[in-house]
This record gives C-alpha cells, structure tokens and sequence, in this order.
C-alpha cells in the first residue's frame, strides 16, 4: 500500500499521468476542499487536545484536594478544629493540610459579597485544606472518624464536583475526535465528487485509452495520482494555517479559561502534521472508488 | 483469431443483428458492406469486445468473451487495431504521442526511430508535433491508422476509414492496409465503397460480406 502510494509521487513511473488532460477547475476544487478540511481539522485536533488535557488536569487536581468545613457554635469551634488537625496528624495518605485565615476566607466570599465584608461579624465555617499524597487517603475513614471526634465536620472530597467536570471534558474530547471524522468524511466526500466530476469530463479520454487496450488500473492510477497530490498539497497548506492560526490564539493563563488552553504542547505540535499524509490517503482512495465505479459502465 | 458462431445482437428486445458465423484466420483480408445503419460498426465492436452478444459465441484469440475479465479485454485490444470511423483522439497531446498510446497504456517501450518510421510511413511526418484538432479529416484517419498499428496488432479492424477522404487519398490509405495484410496482418474494413473494394480486389485475395435483412452473407462474387 505504502509502495502505491509512494510510487504516485514518481513521475517517471507514471506514463498515466500525462494522458488525462493537464487541469481542470475540479482538480482545483480539490486543493481548495483539502485546505479548508486541513484547517478545520488542526482545530478539531487541538480541541480534542486541548479537552484532553483539560481533563486530566481536573481530574488530577480535583482528585488530590479535598475541603473540611467545620459548622459548630462559636464556643465549640476552636475545639472541633483542634480535633480535626489531631484526626488529620494521624491519618495516613494526607500530605499537608491548613486551616484558612480569615483574609482567606474574605477572597473566597469577595466574588459574592463584595470587598467589605466583616468576616469576624459572620457566623462562616471554619475551613480546612488538605492534600493528599499520590497514594490517597481512606475518605470514608475518615469521615467516619470526624463523625466521631469532631460532629459538626464535614469532608468534602470534590467528587460531586469533579465527576460532572471531567464528564464535560470527556465529551468534550470526543466530540473533538467525531470532528475529525465528519471532517474526514466530508473531504472523502467532497473529493469522490470532485473525481467524478473530473473522470465524466474526460469521458472520451477514458473510451479512447480502453479503446487502445489500457487496462483499468492504468487508468485510475492518472487521476488517483492527480488527486492524491492535490489532496496533499491542500492538506499541507491547510494544515499550515490551522497551525499558524493556533499559535497565535492568546497564551493560556490562571485568568483564561479554557479556551485559552486550546492549541498543542510540546510535542503536541507534530500532531497535525500527521493530517496532510491522511488527507493524501484519503484522497486516494475516494479517488480509486470513483474511478472503479465509472470504469464499470465503459467496456 | 477472431470467431463468431451463431450471434445475435440486439436492444430492447429487437435483434439487430443475428445468426452471424464467421471465422478470420490469420493474413485473411475482408471488406465488410451493407446499407448504412446495416450495423457494420456493431459487428465490428462485437470484434473488439466492445459489445457482448445476445446469443452465441464469440471467441476473441482461443478465449470465449463472456467469460473475459477486464484486464483480458484490455490485454485482448492490445492485439487488435482499431481504426475508428470518428478516429478517437486525446485532443492535449500531440500527435506523435498518440501514435504511441497504444505502447504506453501497454507499459512498453516507444523506439523512437521506429515511432518517426511509422510517422512517415503515413505521411504525417510534418504534422508530428501537431495537436489532433490541428489536422485535416484524412490526416486524421492516417494517424488513426498509425495509432491501430503502433503494437504490430494480429487483426486490424478499420471502420469506414475512407469515409471523409477523397479517391487520391483513399487509395494511399487503402494500400497501407494492403501492404499490413502482406505483412501479415488480417484485416477487416467496413465500408460501402465498391469502387475501393474493386480496387483492392486487383491487389489482393480479399473476401467480401455483406450485412443485409440483418444478417451476415457472403458477396464477393458479384463484385
């Protein structure tokens, strides 16, 4: 397979080439088609990256934190807190853990109450950080353990939380992976008609070879290698753009959101480079089943 | 070579053509007459394997046709000459390369020397790099010529190939033909031009037929 296709790109092992009539406005068609599909493509991919990422991070993130709230009567808080760190200290799989200042707590509820608030006046919780280590910590036993030490604690391990998030982001990515294939599909599509638009305008071209004895696959390989190289060229331009205009969307930072993570890291970048060669194939073989559906009605 | 064995021909149910039995054996020389619309050019293209029979048989160098793939009918082409009465061209290239096509769509080599022979052969040499559309109605019936020839094909099947030539000009391309079928080569012309037929009768052994009441009969003995 790799051989056929390699050998479409050497024209001194293709005589067919120059049989079928130098160009026509399909055979244009087809790069443009493969451009637009190109670049569509490298934001599908990076989308589906992106979410990717995404996903793990807030499922790494979310999945190593968790939130002790303490709602107790302001004479019995102090105590229950002290209880909490003491259950915390002996509790195995936590890494650290703090309690939130009041300063901290005023940034907390600053998005809602605004900048004024009187912490001290207000009957809030005590809050209580923890982290755990990559091992994780017994969740239940410990709220067991709280239910017990301290009643008015209550653990929050993010799961309520985190589930829906990394859900949206799971689907996220695979709306991002369909994306490829609708696009993929449309530009088979796309470019099967372009071929067949391309292989009825030179109908007589292709009774006249018959008619000196060429065989089928002789005459499928001149347009299959025509609009092969047409697919990739578009592909690769498209590609080119998708990629430039990726970089050039705002860098990510703690403010953005996600779309601010769209686009590729590291080695994340060599993956659009994968579409041009896949656009070639898919050019090829939208082309080849064109060509053998139109040759079947030419004896 | 070619045989043909009790066909019929036909199209929404008519018969076009029937009860034809024929057999061309190798170095044979036939005219092929009728009336037009006889369906002279139908026979041919069952020759070819351009159309399949209704009924009966046809056997196309020892291979039965309806058992033939595509590949064989293209391998089977690759043997026979075909001279089209409306002589097929690939407009874009020029003429010394249509001559040629015959060996590049057979992934064979073009002798060069023996390309510019044939050119000259039939008088095309000035019209070499020429593009099909630039050339006169006998010019294109000669490169036509060249192109059915370009393999040294076993059978030459020529359809009407003086239709659009003048007497002068019929008669070069008559003894072209002549001299392949001394070379060989078994030829078939389809044509309703008793006076050529006349004439290559008084260079050659040639057999006669004639389609008529949709048959196939053989006439050479009033000719």
């Amino acid at each position: 397979m790799i051989r056929v296709v390699l050998s479409l790109f050497r024209s001194d092992v293709n005589p067919a080439d120059r049989v079928v009539p130098p160009s026509s406005y399909t055979a244009n068609l087809t790069v443009l088609t493969a451009a637009a599909m190109a670049f569509l493509a490298v934001f599908a991919l990076a989308l589906s990256m992106a979410s990717g990422r995404l996903a793990d991070r807030w499922s790494d993130a979310l999945a190593r934190t968790a939130t002790i709230r303490i709602s107790a009567p302001p004479e019995q808080a102090d105590t229950q807190v002290q209880a909490v760190l003491e259950a915390l200290k002996t509790t195995p799989g936590i890494a650290s853990y703090r309690v939130l200042d009041d300063d901290e707590m005023k940034k907390l509820l600053n998005p809602w109450f605004g900048p004024d608030l009187p912490v001290e006046t207000l009957p809030l919780p005590k809050l209580i950080e923890l982290t755990e280590t990559s091992g994780g910590m017994d969740a239940e036993g410990l709220r067991m353990r709280l239910a017990a030490e301290a009643p008015g604690a209550v653990l929050d391990d993010h799961t309520r939380w985190r589930r829906p998030l990394v859900e949206a982001a799971g689907r996220l990515r695979l709306l991002g992976g369909l994306s490829l294939l609708l696009i993929g599909g449309a530009m088979a599509g796309m470019i099967t008609l372009a071929a067949q638009a391309s292989l009825a305008a030179n109908g007589q071209v292709i009774r006249t070879l018959r008619l000196v004895g060429a065989r089928d696959t002789f005459i499928a390989r001149a347009f299959e290698r025509r609009f092969t190289i047409r697919g990739l060229l578009g592909a690769g331009a498209g590609t080119l753009l998708g990629m430039a205009a990726v970089a050039m969307l705002p860098r990510a930072n703690e403010a953005g959101g996600f779309l601010t993570g769209l686009g590729f890291t590291g080695w994340g970048w060599l993956w659009p480079l994968v579409l041009p060669p896949l656009a070639a194939v898919v050019s090829f073989w939208a082309t080849r089943a064109a060509a053998r559906h139109m040759l079947r009605g030419i004896r | 070579m070619i045989e043909l064995q009790n066909v019929a021909v036909g199209y929404g149910g008519a018969d076009l053509l029937a009860e034809m039995t024929l057999k061309l054996v190798p170095g044979s020389f036939h005219f092929l007459t009728g009336p037009s619309g006889a369906g002279k050019t139908t026979f041919l293209k069952l020759c070819y394997a351009e159309l399949l029979p209704s009924t009966g048989f046809i056997g196309l160098f020892g291979q039965d046709v309806r058992l033939m793939g595509r590949d064989d009918i293209a391998r089977t082409r690759q043997r026979i000459g075909v001279v089209h009465q409306d002589c097929q061209f690939l407009d874009h290239l020029p003429v010394a390369e249509n001559i040629a096509l015959p060996l590049t769509v057979a992934g064979r080599h073009v002798d060069i020397g023996e390309l510019k022979e044939l050119i000259s052969w039939v008088g095309l040499r000035a019209q070499s790099t020429a593009l099909p559309p630039q050339l006169s109605g006998g010019e294109r019936q000669r490169a036509a010529l060249a192109r059915a020839v370009m393999t040294s094909p076993e059978v030459i099947l020529a359809d009407e190939p003086t239709g659009n030539l003048d007497w002068e000009m019929s008669l070069r391309l008559l003894s072209l033909l002549v001299e392949l079928n001394k070379m060989g080569k078994t030829v078939v012309i389809a044509t309703h031009d008793l006076n050529l037929i006349r004439q290559a009768k008084t260079q050659i052994s040639a057999r006669v037929l004639r389609i008529a009441g949709r048959r196939l009969h053989l006439a050479g003995a009033d000719l």
